[in-house]
């Protein structure tokens, strides 16, 4: 990175530190960090999807659609998290397959598991073997995001439905007054006012979506923990210009800090889009400002 | 080979006892059951010893939190936030790595770096910070006519402790402490992907469920099988919690009785 650096043998002190630190790998290490908060960026988003669509459903007067939506609110609870991190990537994966599998190759007839192995033709494989490598990792990280959204929407189904059930009847009643359809009292009142009821439990989830993103290492994905670990490793000095012990203990004392700190910003964050939400609402929260103003 | 064999061979496996290699080949439903079941052993023992260390280290730590003395308050504080705001997973490499450094320094240290202490401890402190707050929030709960009931009956210090504000506290917090006895039980499957290495593949039941879902390619038997196991041992959780529950609130009118709901439960 810098000048000094061409000679890494006559460094030392904070100089070496500071081309140490500078490294190519070390730079895909700050890289990977930009993939969390990608990771973050779209699961968040697509996960209060899936569970808007699940409470939704859960709350339909349609009984087979609030089967559904009910069996995956409670579906994804009650069992480690992490066995589920671990099925889905594996199961999305040879579904997608499968599915492929099912139109591109009508004339194949033999079965598709053999055993021990999962067979399909070569044209139904995902990615196919021709692809660059970059479309394989691309194709990870979909899987994994997927992964979480269909886990985490489970938990915002759960808090959205919650939420809904929450806000007071008198209002929908006084919009069914006013003569709106079932889809206006939705839209109009129900939607923008269950918001307040679910932000407390949103929030929690937002904490603990951030905490499960070091488990896009388990999935396969080159994340923070893949590099501290790598990183971290003894070197000798035949493989690097920078040898040095184990350092991984330092590594993941820097991850630990760094999600302190982000959980740390996000809880100030949403204490404060808490403290507009109960602006003017019937709740303790909203009468707390009301007296204090 | 029967399926009481396979449970003779692998029943007790995850301790070591039995068949020393793995199953190889023909992976029968009965075989991924009972080896599967036979690593629910360490999470039981994993969640079942935090839970009751982490127990008095959690009264603890509330009280500190709540303390007046300004350096035990931040003490507590501190903690709770470093374990509650931080992934168990990376506390779990953490503290793998820092045992392994100091391996190096004495061999006192040899036995932390294996799973059945190492990650204990860490469960421990784990749960200690998050049973922590939960019992800090009842503690803060308490009713304010409690406390000057018993100070009106002469109560003080410890026995003011003992009779009126530790049992209060406990009923307040016990139905949001269950859900935490729950996490902490879903919460030992990381273990084993976290450094801590399965010494001669004693693993818990995830390790041996992925063994299935990798050697086999399918994860549409040993998953649900695991998954089987844990809402098992969850009804169990919800039952002995709920006969404590039943106890802590005795003295209470029937319909006052809070009962133990199962309510969404999230990783930490």
């Amino acid at each position: 990175m810098f000048s000094y650096c061409a000679d890494p043998e006559t460094l030392d002190g904070l100089t070496w530190l500071s081309c140490y630190l500078t490294t190519g790998k070390h730079m895909a290490f700050y890289g990977a960090f930009g993939t969390v908060l990608l990771l973050l960026a779209i699961t968040a988003p697509t996960a209060l999807a899936f569970g808007f669509g699940g409470a939704s459903a859960a709350r339909s007067s349609l009984a087979p659609l609030r089967w559904v939506g009910k069996a995956y609110i409670s579906i994804v609870r009650g069992v480690p998290d992490i066995a589920f991190f671990l099925f889905f990537v594996i199961a999305l994966d040879q579904g997608f397959e499968w599915l492929r599998h099912q139109a591109l190759c009508p004339g194949w007839d033999q079965p598709v598991r053999q055993g021990n192995d999962f067979v399909v033709c070569q044209a139904a494989k995902l990615p196919l073997s021709s692809a660059p490598q970059w479309i394989h990792e691309v194709y990870g990280f979909f899987l994994a995001v997927l992964t979480f959204a269909i886990v985490f929407g489970a938990f915002a189904a759960n808090v959205l439905y919650g939420a809904m059930r929450a806000v007071p009847r008198a209002q929908l009643e006084t919009a069914e007054a006013y003569g709106m359809s079932q889809r206006q009292c939705f839209w109009r009142i129900l939607v923008p006012q269950m918001w307040v009821y679910a932000l407390p439990g949103l929030s929690n989830l937002w904490m603990v979506l951030i905490k499960a993103t070091p488990l896009l290492f388990l999935l396969g994905v080159e994340d923070i923990v893949y590099w501290a670990r790598e990183l971290g490793g003894t070197k000798t000095p035949q493989f690097t210009d920078y040898p040095h012990g184990d350092w991984r203990m330092w590594y993941f004392l820097a991850l630990l800090v760094f999600y302190l700190a982000f959980t740390r910003v996000s809880e100030l964050v949403l204490e404060r889009i808490m403290a507009r939400l109960n602006h003017g609402q019937a709740t303790s929260g909203g009468d707390a400002q009301r007296t204090t103003a | 080979m029967s399926c009481w064999e396979v449970i003779a061979d692998y029943g007790l496996r995850s301790l070591g006892i039995g068949e020393r290699l793995l199953p190889r080949d023909d992976f029968t439903l009965c075989k991924q059951v009972v080896l599967i079941g036979s690593g629910m052993i360490w999470n039981i023992y994993f969640g079942a010893l935090a839970l009751v260390t982490g127990f008095f280290l959690a009264t603890a730590v509330a009280l500190g939190k709540a303390a007046r003395n300004p350096v035990a308050r931040k003490l507590s504080t501190w903690f709770i936030f470093v374990f509650r705001g931080s992934p168990l997973f990376i506390q779990f490499f953490f503290a793998y790595f820092a045992f392994l450094s100091l391996k190096g320094v004495s061999p006192i240290f040899d036995p932390f770096t294996a799973a059945w202490l190492g990650a204990l401890i860490v469960l421990f402190l784990n749960t200690a910070a998050y049973s922590g707050e939960i019992f800090y929030g009842a503690l803060q709960a308490i009713p304010r006519g409690d406390l000057e009931a018993a100070d009106a009956y002469g109560f003080t210090g410890w026995a003011r402790f003992r009779r009126i504000t530790w049992p209060t506290l406990l009923r307040l917090a016990w139905p949001a402490y269950t859900n935490e006895a729950i996490f902490l039980f879903h919460a030992t499957t990381l273990v084993y992907f976290s450094g801590f290495p399965a010494w001669r593949q004693k693993g818990d039941a995830l390790y041996y469920a992925n063994y299935f879902a990798d050697k086999t390619f399918n994860p549409f038997v040993p998953y649900p099988i695991l998954a089987g196991y844990f809402i098992l041992l969850t009804l169990v959780i919800i039952g002995i919690f709920g006969l404590v529950n039943r106890r802590l609130n005795r003295h209470l009118p029937q319909a006052a009785r809070g009962k133990i709901r199962f309510r969404p439960n999230l990783l930490r």
